[in-house]
């Protein structure tokens, strides 16, 4: 398989209340071995998965929000977390997870893999993919 | 060549239309279905926000689940093309990609 | 992609629909990938009643017709309870309840049929 797609993962719901953020988030870390060009989109109810300081000791389920932290070391480097979506629900970028990659065409060095973009940039990325996976 | 969007949702229950025409660019599709098919209804309480954007992308609404509902096609906002599952299909391989709000 | 299981939601009636619709403009379908509560389109144990419809035979039938390749995702239907015999054995089940025709395979599945075919359409809640 030498044709490299521009994958998108469009992540549009809260975790917990449903089970579409955590089978989604499995479906990235199986595909991240296919080698295609991937990126996140976290956008309305979605933005709620990246938040940090997650407990779910009180309701029994398990807590999958650090895997989020180790998609770098999947490869998948690109998440776009909209500006809009964030500020509608009164969170900023310090409420939700640090998320680093090391960039290996840099000496390795460690960067931000999440990417504030606008509604209207978003929207633009998105044109731009050729598979978007929503859930 | 742009892209399709799909809405599967009522605009009065759910934020996928709102969401999906804040992000459709200039000369996208739109392709109501299911309870998507609300949203293509004169006189609702969207419906200027509808008609506004048929300014800038295309809307379709799918025929069979508007008459599932019992929606008649002469109450569907002026420039919205009713189409059957052909015409879905059509809209699918006529189009570079495809986002569903789900 | 199919997200929903039958019945409580139109998603896995439109998905069939369109599915049909393509099938019959001489389109191919790579694959038809059921995931989340999806995996339920393919238990064989499945009764609607007589004057409903029964969207699992339907696939079924689509599928003799087309050779359509229907794959349930083996992660999502061990939660929920879909089994072959191999997943059946594996794990000291009793019985298994895959319907005929589909197959229960990895996520992997859903990402090669991206790659592959021309379009991905979702159709979910």
């Amino acid at each position: 398989m030498s044709e490299i797609k521009k994958f998108m993962y469009v992540n549009r719901k809260a975790p917990y209340g449903t089970i579409y953020a955590l089978e989604s988030l499995e479906v990235v870390l199986i595909g991240a071995a296919f080698d295609q060009d991937v990126s996140l989109a976290f956008l309305d109810d979605g933005v709620y998965q990246l938040t940090k300081d997650q407990d779910t000791s009180g309701i029994g389920m398990k807590n999958f929000s650090p895997t989020y932290a180790a998609l770098g070391d999947y490869d998948v480097t690109k998440i776009y977390v909209e500006k809009e979506s964030l500020e509608e629900r009164g969170l900023s970028l310090d409420d939700l997870q640090h998320l680093t990659y090391e960039d290996e065409d840099d000496d390795w060095a460690e960067k931000d893999s999440i990417r504030l973009v606008s509604r209207e940039e978003l929207a633009r990325i998105m044109d731009e993919q050729d598979v978007l996976l929503s859930f | 060549m742009a892209m399709l969007h799909t809405v599967n949702k009522s605009p009065f229950e759910r934020t996928a239309l709102q969401s999906c025409l804040g992000h459709a660019l200039e000369g996208a599709s739109v392709l109501l279905f299911e309870d998507g098919v609300y949203a293509a209804m004169q006189g609702t309480a969207v419906s200027a926000q509808v008609s506004e954007a048929l300014g800038k992308v295309r809307f379709y609404v799918l025929g069979p689940d508007l008459r599932a509902r019992g929606l008649r096609e002469d109450r569907v906002i002026d420039g919205i093309q009713v189409v059957d599952y052909d015409g879905f299909v059509d809209l699918v391989t006529s189009h570079d990609n495809v986002q569903a709000w789900l | 992609m199919v997200n929903e299981g039958p019945y409580n939601h139109q998603a896995s009636d439109s998905a069939y629909r369109f599915t049909k619709a393509a099938l019959d403009k001489g389109h191919e379908i790579f694959r038809v990938f059921f995931y989340h509560d999806g995996v339920y389109n393919g238990t064989r144990l499945g009764v609607p009643p007589q004057d409903d419809r029964n969207i699992t035979q339907l696939w079924q039938e689509l599928a003799a017709e087309h050779d359509l390749d229907l794959v349930v995702c083996v992660a999502a239907a061990q939660r929920r309870g879909i089994l072959d015999a191999d997943e059946a054995k594996r794990h000291g089940k009793d019985a298994d309840n895959i319907a005929e025709r589909f197959r229960i395979s990895g996520l992997g599945q859903l990402i090669e049929a991206g790659i592959k075919a021309d379009r991905l359409v979702v159709f979910g809640d």
